[in-house]
């Protein structure tokens, strides 16, 4: 299987190449023979008869592939009809050459529409998810009242599935998923939020060259570990340690707490804030810099007064940016906080959260149009516009803080 | 102002051999020069020959260009402002910089001009703090314009307006000394006679310098006027002498035009 899509791909790039080298050949023959300074009077340069060539061919071997495919040839017939078509598309592409024949106009009309098509497709992978989430999330709505769901003050999905059971409406109340997700986010920018700002006051303004040439990048692998990485040091190590710290203190706290999660989370979106503000600051142009020291004005006051103060609107846009990336964080969360839905502000209680709940909705046996499965929906739609309306929000406000300085 | 006054008038600055170096490459080699304490003096010459290294000499900016070494000695009223025991913060209090585009702090006019007395603690309170912002903004011709919008951003004022703002702001820490480097480059022609204008009466009380590229603003404003060319100083003198009988070659080439 593997042997024959690479010999394949080698068939077509060698048709396409040859047919790129015969045409581009006719083309300057063609213009070698139309005598001295012909060469102006043709729209297009050789390459481009020959990159015409070589797509025309291309696309025709393509096309016999897929109607091999649907006639049900066997594979060497198929091998034989895409050389014969691609042959004579190449032959085809090159008879065109001539000084009126608009080759770049076709080669480019080629690449923009290619260049469309990838981005087409990208927009509408997206339209897509969020159509099936919407449309999925309007069942769901059928079944449980909408106010039931954003009021709702229980969240107990799992009783709805045995329906042999009694208590078995379940519950879909949203507020204790949310209040999970919302204290460990809180959490996590507690954490984040000034260890990130004064990393990066210290590299954009302290660290010599040398230092933050270092610094930087080794602060920016924390940005690549992967967060099932961080959920199991949350899990394994930060649990633990929290729980026998809290012991010594004597009081119980589980090994899977807000607190943990949200510390884990925290730690993970440092190089988020702490890279994103250090390009902020670095926007505040010397020239503020300048105009505080000629003052007379110290360096922390520079500091504080000045560029923190000119960066403050950009600062927080990062800061935003990185609480909507901590609410969608899912490996960290299922590891670390826990699947019960408490509703409590207590950041030393087990909590769960959308992301959890999601998982655990979806994971197991399935019938995918219960009211259960199509909570996920729901859920994932909610998630979906809290961080659609963050990023908005940290845009309009980055955006407006660089204007100030254009 | 006749030669007799400048004689009397007192010396603000005295450099002896002043030397500056950017990563080890000498772009000022040595000079010795002395400078009014009253009245304007003009550092003029072609582009790179040094007169921003010089300029920020006096207030030790200097110091925050890494790779920047100067060496020399500075003296202002008889004190060796290079001195290790000397407080290049304090230093910048007393002397003043308008730099070559305005540069308003991203805060409000109002905001901008407190800046400096705030943090030197020049004002024990709100309404002595509006006193000096009112008196600095009117100092520098622009209170007329803002009164009624203190409140607005800084960096929203035409240029013109913005160049006096940080004007202000400069001269609301009562510095004695104001240090210039091409203050009306962006400006139109105006917003540069308002600023000459000021900068005439501002004289009357500061020692300002001021760099321009501009022959007839130096012939203008300033009493003294110093040619610098290639990190030397060339010549330095009297405005007047200079513009009328330049006694280098030099100096007679670019001021009728000839390099630069
Ligand atoms: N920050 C710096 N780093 C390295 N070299 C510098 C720096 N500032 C100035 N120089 C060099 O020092 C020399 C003098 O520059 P300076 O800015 O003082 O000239 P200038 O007379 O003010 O020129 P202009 O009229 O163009 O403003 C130039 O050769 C310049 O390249
Ligand atoms: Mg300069």
């Amino acid at each position: 299987m593997l042997n024959s899509v690479f010999l394949l791909v080698l068939v077509l790039a060698a048709l396409m190449a040859a047919s790129f080298v015969f045409a581009r050949r006719k083309a300057k023959a063609t213009v070698v023979a139309a005598g001295e300074g012909a060469g102006l009077i043709f729209h297009s340069q050789p390459g481009y008869y020959g990159w015409l060539a070589g797509i025309v061919s291309g696309l025709a071997a393509l096309m016999a592939l897929v109607a091999g495919a649907n006639l049900s040839l066997n594979p060497w017939m198929t091998l034989t009809l895409m050389m014969v078509v691609g042959l004579a598309g190449s032959y085809f592409a090159a008879s065109r050459v001539s000084a009126e024949f608009r080759a770049r106009t076709y080669v480019e009309f080629f690449i923009k529409t290619l260049l469309v098509t990838c981005s087409l497709i990208a927009v509408f992978t997206t339209v897509g998810i969020i159509l099936s989430l919407v449309f999925e999330s309007f069942r769901f709505f059928q079944e449980v009242s909408f106010l039931d769901f954003l009021t709702g003050l229980q969240w107990s999905p799992q009783t709805a599935m045995r329906s042999d059971q009694v208590g078995q409406s379940g519950a879909f109340g949203a507020i204790p998923v949310f209040t999970g997700t919302f204290l460990i986010m809180a959490i996590a920018i507690v954490v984040a939020a000034p260890i990130g700002l004064l990393i990066a006051i210290y590299l954009s303004e302290y660290a010599e060259k040398r230092t933050r040439k270092i610094v930087k990048p080794v602060i920016e692998i924390l940005a690549g570990v992967p967060t099932v990485v961080y959920g199991f040091f949350a899990l394994m190590t930060v649990g633990p340690a929290i729980r026998a710290l809290a012991e010594t203190m004597g009081f119980s706290v589980p090994t899977q707490s807000a607190i943990t999660a949200g510390l884990v989370m925290g730690i993970m979106i440092i190089p988020f804030v702490s890279s994103l503000s250090d390009d902020v600051i670095n926007a505040v142009p010397q020239s503020m810099r300048d105009g505080s020291y000629a003052l007379g004005a110290t360096k922390s006051e520079t500091m504080t007064k000045v560029v923190f103060a000119g960066a403050l609107p950009g600062i927080i846009g990062a800061l935003l940016l990185a609480v909507s990336r901590a609410i969608g964080e899912t490996m960290i969360v299922v590891l670390a906080a826990g699947r019960a839905a408490n509703l409590t502000g207590n950041p030393f209680e087990a909590v769960t959260t959308v992301t959890v709940q999601i998982v655990a909705l979806l994971t197991g046996d399935q019938e995918f149009d219960s009211a259960k499965t199509l909570a996920a929906f729901a859920l994932g739609l909610m998630l979906f516009i809290i961080t659609l309306v963050l990023n908005f929000i940290a845009l309009i406000i980055v955006r407006r803080y660089r204007a100030r300085y254009e | 102002m006749s030669k007799i006054d400048s004689e009397i008038s007192k010396i603000k600055f005295t450099c002896k051999d002043v030397r500056v170096a950017y990563s080890g490459k000498e772009a000022l080699h040595g000079i010795n020069m002395a400078i009014d304490d009253r009245g304007v003096t003009a550092f003029i010459g072609p582009s790179g020959c040094g007169k921003s290294s010089f300029l920020r000499v006096f207030n030790r900016m200097n110091d925050t260009i890494a790779g920047c070494t100067v060496t020399g000695e500075v003296y202002m009223d008889g004190q060796d402002i290079y001195a290790p025991s000397l407080d290049p913060v304090l230093l910048r209090a007393r002397v003043g910089m308008v730099f070559q585009k305005p540069n308003p702090f991203p805060k409000s006019i109002y905001d901008n001009v407190a800046y400096g007395p705030r943090i030197h603690g020049l004002a024990s309170n709100k309404a002595e703090l509006d006193h000096i912002v009112e008196k600095s903004l009117q100092r520098a011709g622009l209170w007329e314009e803002v009164k009624d919008r203190l409140k607005d951003s800084g960096t929203g004022l035409s240029g013109g307006q913005q160049q006096r703002l940080v004007i202000a702001r400069a001269i609301a820490v009562s510095p004695e000394v104001i240090l210039m480097d091409e203050p009306a480059s962006a400006l139109d022609p105006i917003a540069t006679a308002r600023l000459e204008e000021l900068i005439e009466e501002l004289s009357q009380k500061y020692c300002i310098v001021i760099v321009t590229h501009s022959m007839a603003q130096a012939a203008r404003i300033s009493q003294r006027t110093a040619f610098f060319h290639m990190g030397d100083l060339v010549e330095y003198g009297l405005t007047t002498n200079i513009f009328t009988n330049p006694a280098d070659p030099r100096t007679q080439d670019y001021i009728t035009g000839r390099t630069g």
